[in-house]
């Protein structure tokens, strides 16, 4: 298994492989989460629908998909491995207050963490495994781990894998790697 | 060289059965738990649920843990460390073991605290914290890892338990999984139009909706010898839609065939069946493509509801011990087939003497997963 590319987003700036990548002064996520939006050059209106954590997973794999050509990828073989310590409690705290007034579907949707798989799948018409840990810290050599079994036993050719946290006070950061 | 994985005991704590064996034999005698519920904390209008006993829980829980630890739990980690600890019952597993871990599924854990934070700290919510508590209550050393899949959480979370075995970072996996019902959860449901106003009719014509239910149920893998082995399982995503199943069952089968993949053909397949009418028809669709059609196949939710993240756990501990005894058991609440896809369902127990089980579950973010087990020769 090699490690292709890395991904770091978290408070305003950008970091790829290390390097700074793009950074904007506001760091709250709705307002930096749509400036990198823009800054990649994206169109996806669906973008604007989802909750922090799929903007936040979404951004993230673009950047790191940017030179695969998703077409010569075998759509079947891309898996997901993700974590984070807050699952979905940024989302769960918005969907409680909605409740109130009138549950949200469109809210409570993304009441799970796994969501954000789903939409990073669809985005790319990825179709692989995936699975979504809770831990507290940033567990990389179990997360790296789980990709390379699903490598290694030929199950993936690509696998996106890494962290992908937004906590309730809206703090964010995601550390994801392209793994082949 | 990959390690076999087996099963070495279980439980389930649901609304028909405080252990594997009442659950079973409720089942078996038809007899399910989703009840007509007048809660309105719970939800503004009368729902068909099946909810836990919550005294008797409660009671149970205090002759294990103790009169002045009792307060200290929430009402999920009670449930699930009653789980655990009726699973470990006849168990030959010393959970203090090094090389045993804890592999907790669940969707929202302790969600309730949100509104009702009951005097817990904050840091309640977070479900690596309910495993560890979880853990740390039977004196588990490792890091308990947590699963949150939607509704495939349970099948992931076996799946995770043969690969730590199976590639020798474990000995023994104390698989759990639980959820519970809240405001949260149900008026989430509702906002989906996905709740039946009656008690859940999985693939029947006349099926309008899934009703939901609570349970915890606890699965024990280890690298020993058992009467049933774990033997493949995958998951897939549809790429499709984030809260509604592929219409073509597309990533629904190459999970089956992911799974079947050098492997014999299922002689039983235990439904996600949810009876929403997209989720069965999906369903269909997936089982024929599969040729899988003349297989006989169950969906249990008309008995315990569906327990999101027990689902996949309870559903192959039920079918596993069934098949033990010669027995399929029957889907409850289907009269007359509604799908479009040909696949073997009846109303009736049926008997038989298949002896591998393929589990299929499907949930929100268009994630689908299946796991085959086998009954071994000398049962």
């Amino acid at each position: 298994m090699e490690l292709r590319k890395n991904v770091r987003i978290s408070g305003g700036e950008v970091h790829v492989q290390g390097e700074a990548l793009f950074s904007h002064a506001e760091k709250d996520f709705r307002s930096f989460g749509r400036s990198l939006y823009k800054y990649l050059g994206i169109s996806y209106a669906k973008f604007y629908k989802m909750s922090a954590l799929s903007q936040l997973g979404i951004l993230a794999s673009e950047i790191l998909l940017k030179d695969y050509e998703s077409s010569v990828l075998d759509p079947g073989e891309v898996s997901l491995v993700l974590a984070n310590s807050s699952s979905s409690l940024h989302s769960d705290a918005i969907y409680q207050e909605s409740i109130e007034s009138k549950p949200s579907p469109a809210l409570f949707v993304y009441t799970l963490p796994n969501i954000v798989i789903g939409e990073i799948c669809i985005r790319n018409g990825f179709r692989g495994e995936g699975i979504f840990f809770i831990q507290e810290n940033f567990d990389k050599e179990f997360i790296f781990d789980h990709a390379e079994e699903l490598i290694s036993s030929g199950r993936s050719t690509l696998c996106l894998a890494g962290w992908l946290e937004i906590d309730m006070e809206g703090d964010y950061l995601a550390d994801l790697s392209l793994l082949m | 060289m990959e390690l076999k994985t087996y099963l070495e005991n279980s439980s389930i704590i649901s609304p028909i059965g405080w252990d594997t064996s009442e659950n079973l034999n409720s089942v078996l005698q038809g007899r399910g738990g989703i009840k007509i519920c007048k809660d309105r904390s719970l939800s503004p209008e009368d729902l068909p649920v099946a909810l836990l006993d919550w005294d008797e829980l409660g009671k149970r829980f205090l002759e294990v843990s103790g009169k002045e630890n009792s307060r200290h739990y929430t009402r999920f980690e009670k449930a699930g460390i009653l789980s655990v600890n009726e699973a470990l019952k006849n168990s030959v597993l010393d959970p203090a073991d090094p090389e045993c871990m804890l592999i907790l599924s669940t969707t929202k854990g302790n969600v309730e605290l949100l509104d009702h934070p009951e005097g817990f700290e904050k840091e309640r919510l977070f479900l690596w914290k309910s495993a560890e508590i979880i853990a740390d209550f039977f004196g588990i050393k490792s890091t308990p890892v947590v699963v949150s899949n939607a509704c495939i959480s349970g099948v992931a979370a076996m799946l995770l338990g043969r690969k730590m075995i199976s590639s020798g970072r474990c000995k023994h996996a104390i698989v759990l999984g639980v959820d519970l019902l809240s405001g949260f959860i149900i008026s989430g449901f509702q906002s989906f139009l996905s709740l039946s106003k009656q008690a859940c009719r999985p693939f029947d014509s006349e099926r309008d909706g899934l009703s939901l239910g609570e349970a915890a149920a606890c699965l024990i893998l280890s690298r020993l010898n058992g009467e049933v082995e774990l033997l493949s399982g995958s998951t897939s995503n549809d790429a499709n839609h984030i809260s509604g199943p592929s219409r073509t069952g597309e990533g629904l089968l190459l999970a089956i065939r992911s799974t079947l993949r050098g492997q014999e053909m299922p002689g039983l397949i235990s439904a996600h069946g949810t009876a929403t009418p997209y989720n069965d028809e999906m369903e269909s669709i997936a089982i024929t493509r599969a040729k899988l059609s003349e297989v006989p196949l169950n969906s249990l939710k008309g008995y315990f509801g569906h327990t999101l993240g027990a689902a996949g756990i309870v559903e192959s501990i039920i079918n596993l011990e069934a098949m033990k005894q010669g027995l399929l058991p029957a889907t409850l609440g289907l009269s007359s087939m509604g799908v479009s896809g040909k696949i073997n369902v009846s109303n009736e127990i049926r008997t038989g003497k298949p002896d591998t089980l393929l589990k299929i579950a499907s949930g929100f973010g268009g994630c689908n997963a299946a796991v085959l087990f086998k009954l071994l020769p000398w049962n």
